[in-house]
């Protein structure tokens, strides 16, 4: 038979356990995106949109490699472009698809400028990430326009 | 007066708290009959099984292709997010892996469950294949790399990599797996966008083993150890 006291050290650890349990949930939960996907923030959040988000694995399934990063110019670089709508309409990068005939066009703002406010430019999941930067946290995105 | 009040108010405190203390290491009838009503056997299956399913590194359960929405990235409150195709609707009878996408592209581009263009317009291009594989000796003892050109070829044109980040030259790329890791050479893709590198996916590239009688090379100061 347990004791009065081991019972009531058991009420304590379970509380204990309860509280852990609920700290744990209560807390930021990590990005689970998929690998590969680019946030993409060089001027959306000062422009007051927010960040584009390029899925890697979406355009592979319809496209090689080689035609946005050889014919399209794009550089093997998250950010690395400094695309912004003016080139987009232009008819380069992302615009030679999605223009209304290959793909959908640019009028659909936010199914490209989806991501969470204030998600800096990076390559999610990417080894770089995970060895040496800190998890990234969501700048407050009007402090940023401030500066 | 106040004093009084003061030293009756504490009582009042103290009793309440002692009922509850009371109350709370009182057996609870019910539990305690459905508890030890079982035998006891039965009782410590019970617990062992509670044991292990319990999460004790508090490690979050990941679903490695979630839905925009839930992803993290990509923000639940715009309407447009919710218009993005699922990854896993898009995934359904692909190969799979164990990292990266859970999706073994190359795979799915040779057996055929892919067709994507190589021309942006036009479905009909074939890409140029080389087929040529390079096998390059590793100082260490994990296995050698064998480097093949036809998948890449298959993806990629030959001014992807030649000549910026591989120099087309026998002998005239340096590569070690700390470069590759934060993103030079193999790494300008493989961690970012291709398969990345964890410990599961070593083999993809170290896929040549050593010779019989290969030795690992004596390091400088073995060689000159007066000792030896």
């Amino acid at each position: 038979m347990i004791s009065h006291a081991g019972r009531r050290l058991t009420g304590r650890v379970a509380v204990f356990g309860v509280v852990v349990w609920l700290v744990a949930f209560a807390m930021p939960q990590p990005a689970q995106a998929e690998y590969a996907d680019v946030v993409i923030n060089n001027y959306a959040d000062a422009a007051g949109m927010r960040p584009a988000v390029f899925p890697h694995w979406f355009h592979r399934i319809r496209f090689r490699c080689k035609v946005c990063h050889a014919d399209l110019g794009f550089k093997f670089k998250a950010g690395g472009n400094k695309i912004n709508m003016a080139k987009i309409i232009e008819g380069k990068f992302c615009g030679a698809c999605h223009n209304g005939e290959v793909a959908w066009s640019v009028e659909n703002c936010d199914m490209c400028h989806s991501g969470v406010p204030g998600t800096p430019t990076h390559f999610h999941g990417s080894t770089v990430q995970r060895l040496v930067a800190p998890p990234y946290k969501a700048l407050d995105a009007t402090k940023r326009v401030k500066q | 007066m106040e004093r009084k009040n003061i030293r009756i108010s504490s009582l009042a405190a103290a009793f309440v708290l002692s009922i509850g203390a009371v109350w709370s290491t009182q057996p609870h009838a019910n539990n305690e009959s459905s508890v030890f009503s079982d035998s006891g056997v039965m009782m410590v299956a019970a617990d062992v099984s509670t044991a292990n399913i319990f999460n004790r590194n508090l490690k979050k359960v990941k679903d490695p292709n979630a839905a925009p929405p839930e992803d993290g990235i990509h923000d639940p409150e715009n309407p447009g997010t919710h218009v993005l195709q699922p990854p896993k609707e898009a995934y359904v009878g692909l190969p799979t892996t164990a990292f990266g996408n859970h999706i073994d592209w190359v795979k799915a581009l040779d057996d055929g469950a892919l067709k994507p263009r190589w021309e942006r317009t036009d479905p009909t291009a074939e890409p140029f294949v080389m087929d040529l594989d390079i096998v390059r000796p590793v100082k260490a003892s994990v296995p050698d790399v064998v480097f093949p050109h036809r998948q890449h070829t298959e993806w990629l044109a030959c001014s992807n990599c030649h000549p910026a980040i591989f120099i087309p030259q026998k002998g005239a790329n340096q590569i070690n797996m700390s470069a590759i890791l934060l993103g030079q050479k193999c790494g300008v893709c493989h961690g970012k966008v291709s398969f990345p590198i964890t410990t599961k996916s070593c083999r993809k590239c170290h896929s040549k083993p050593k010779p019989a009688d290969w030795k690992p090379p004596l390091s400088e100061a073995t060689l000159k150890n007066p000792w030896r």
